[in-house]
């Protein structure tokens, strides 16, 4: 009898050491793949990009000097990279205010049984599928200051033309309509779905107690969303201060405006594969780095004080 | 009652009405103008809205500078290649990170939030660097290399094996299935949903991708559509007509995919949430 205990014991023993091997080896082959890969991809270079940061690179990765840290002394002093990382953060004041304040306005208009739901929702989203280069070269072309169809309608109705994208005070402007016109629908996506999950029965409370449908949306919606709007906001920064499709594809050099509206990242695809300049390029990059996380950090520690987990 | 409830239905229709039409106007734009002349579509008195003739003029000559049967060819690749590893690698990864306990897990698994939370750009030169010492540019092994894993879709895997419920697994296990026959047959099924969301995130922005095609394959031949529209307005900036049919060439295949799967299209994004 007490024989048979002690086996029995022994044998989950057994069977636990048993489970515990076989779980170490079938998890460590399952995130084999993904490991390697992350290693060779992302963690490996974050170190070679910190460590080349430290050098001049002649061109073609060839004759690398160390100049200690004369790379950040010259960003440091570097105007154009003030300049930009200025005109990025005010591409992202535009571009993500206005992206998710629309979107919010939209998912509570959809957020109801009604017709054309999905025909306005597949509207909306229509953007987000089509190629960055094809949409801002659209918005390029319905810019334009002689022959765009903004500036004829602007005409049409007695008003002046303006110079969309090449007047240095508009421009960045312009280019942050664009990004707000690709990301709405996106935004869109996430708040309907964060809307799905706000019980109903709240509203039908609030409407018996005589709510307005402006107060219920301010007392029962932006509270029960702001998770949903804290994620999609602190994505959506960091999204903005890496702009550079749209800046690519409708800055040109000659225009008056570029210095205006160029991005730190346009900076850092400049020198590292136009200049050859790889050295400064991850000077400049290491830069977008830290301001992405001390932004990042700054939203994680203020989120107690306005999202509502619950 | 009834009469305020259709004054505000009408009010809302007539706000998503005016925002549908400022969303597709740059399209139709778009479309417009791909099928007239230069001269039309510089002509500012009378200003021309609908081409006169319907000339397909700019596409002949886009796609006479353009290859457009390889463009697309590569660019499928592109999606496909990535696509297909980041689904296999991820799943996995996430099915082990969820459910599996092991030594070495939890220090495994915070790289892989570290690696989230790093802007893409510092991976790009030295990644630029590693094809380009083996040998690899101007390849489609190179338009892939970025999306050979993903720590953002093992974490978005992670979580959805998290959420299934402990009794299947543990019938799998009595049932006398391995580890690795749970996963494949009980566990990864439930997933799909997941799976299906991961991938249309990985594709939309597999063919949004612009930076890294531009960098790493500067070959005509080899190029996706985003890099080669690049590099066309580069060459023709002011041939508008030509410019737009190459643009409509390029978002049409996916515009219609996305019209055909838009269900798929919008809730894999809305689970799967995600970085730009």
């Amino acid at each position: 009898m007490r024989m048979e205990v002690v086996m029995e014991e022994k044998a989950v023993k057994y069977k636990g050491t048993n489970q515990k091997r076989s779980e170490f080896i079938w998890g460590w082959l399952f995130i084999l793949p993904t490991m390697l890969g992350l290693i060779i991809l992302n963690i490996i270079p974050i170190f070679q990009t910190v460590y080349q940061s430290f050098f001049k690179t002649g061109a073609f990765g060839k004759g690398n000097i160390f100049i200690g840290l004369d790379n950040y002394t010259k960003m440091f002093a570097d105007t154009a990279v003030w300049q930009a990382l200025w005109n990025t953060f005010k591409y992202a004041i535009i571009e993500v205010p206005f992206s998710i304040a629309i979107a919010i306005v939209l998912a509570v208009l959809l957020n109801r049984k009604m017709k054309g739901r999905t025909v306005y929702r597949t509207i909306y989203f229509l953007p987000m599928v089509a190629a960055p280069a094809a949409v801002a070269m659209v918005w390029r072309w319905l810019y334009n200051s002689e022959f765009g169809l903004l500036n004829h309608a602007l005409n049409s109705i007695g008003l002046k033309s303006v110079n969309w994208i090449s007047n240095p005070n508009i421009a960045f402007i312009s280019i942050a309509v664009v990004g707000i016109w690709s990301v709405i629908g996106y935004n869109m996506v996430l708040f309907l779905a964060g809307l799905q999950e706000i019980p109903r029965d709240y509203y039908e409370a609030a409407e018996i107690d005589g709510a307005s449908p402006v107060k219920q949306f301010f007392n029962i919606t932006l509270p029960l969303i702001s998770p949903t709007m804290f994620f999609v906001t602190v994505t959506r920064i960091i999204g903005a201060l890496q702009v550079f499709d749209s800046i690519y594809m409708m800055m040109d050099k000659t225009n008056p405006a570029f210095a205006k509206t160029q991005s730190l990242v346009y900076l850092f695809y400049k020198y590292s594969f136009m200049e050859a300049n790889k050295g400064y390029g991850s000077a400049i990059v290491m830069l977008l780095l830290v301001v992405i996380m001390i932004i990042t950090v700054i939203q994680m520690a203020c989120q107690k004080k306005w999202v509502n987990y619950n | 009652m009834d009469k305020k409830k259709t004054a505000s239905t009408v009010a809302i229709h007539m706000i998503l009405i005016i925002g549908a039409i400022i969303m597709v106007v740059p399209f139709i734009w778009m479309f417009l103008t791909s099928f007239k002349t230069v001269s039309e579509a510089t002509q500012m008195n009378p200003f021309i809205i609908f081409p006169k003739a319907w000339r397909l003029d700019a596409f002949q000559s886009v796609a006479s500078k353009m290859d457009f049967a390889k463009l697309y060819i590569n660019t499928v690749v592109l999606i496909v290649g990535r696509v297909v590893c980041a689904v296999l690698t991820a799943t996995m990864a996430g099915y082990a990170f969820g459910r599996l306990h092991f030594k070495g897990r939890d220090f495994a698994f915070s790289l892989v939030l570290f690696q989230m939370m790093v802007p893409a750009q510092i991976f790009i030169i030295p990644q630029y660097l590693m094809v380009s010492k083996i040998g690899m540019l101007n390849t489609m092994f190179a338009l892939v290399f970025p999306g050979l894993v993903t720590a953002f879709g093992t974490f978005l895997l992670r979580q959805a094996f998290m959420g299934l419920p402990k009794e299947l697994e543990e019938a799998a296990r009595l049932d006398g299935c391995n580890i690795g026959q749970t996963f494949l047959y009980v566990m990864a099924p439930l997933a799909k949903s997941s799976m299906v969301a991961l991938g249309i995130f990985t594709a939309l922005f597999a063919f949004k991708d612009l930076m890294w095609p531009l960098v790493v394959n500067t070959d005509q031949t080899t190029m996706p559509l985003s890099a080669a529209l690049a590099k066309l307005q580069g060459q023709f900036a002011v041939n508008y007509p030509e410019l737009m049919a190459a643009s409509l060439m390029a978002c049409i295949p996916m515009v219609i995919i996305y019209i055909l799967f838009q269900k798929q299209f919008i809730e894999g994004i809305a689970t799967s949430g995600g970085k730009l």
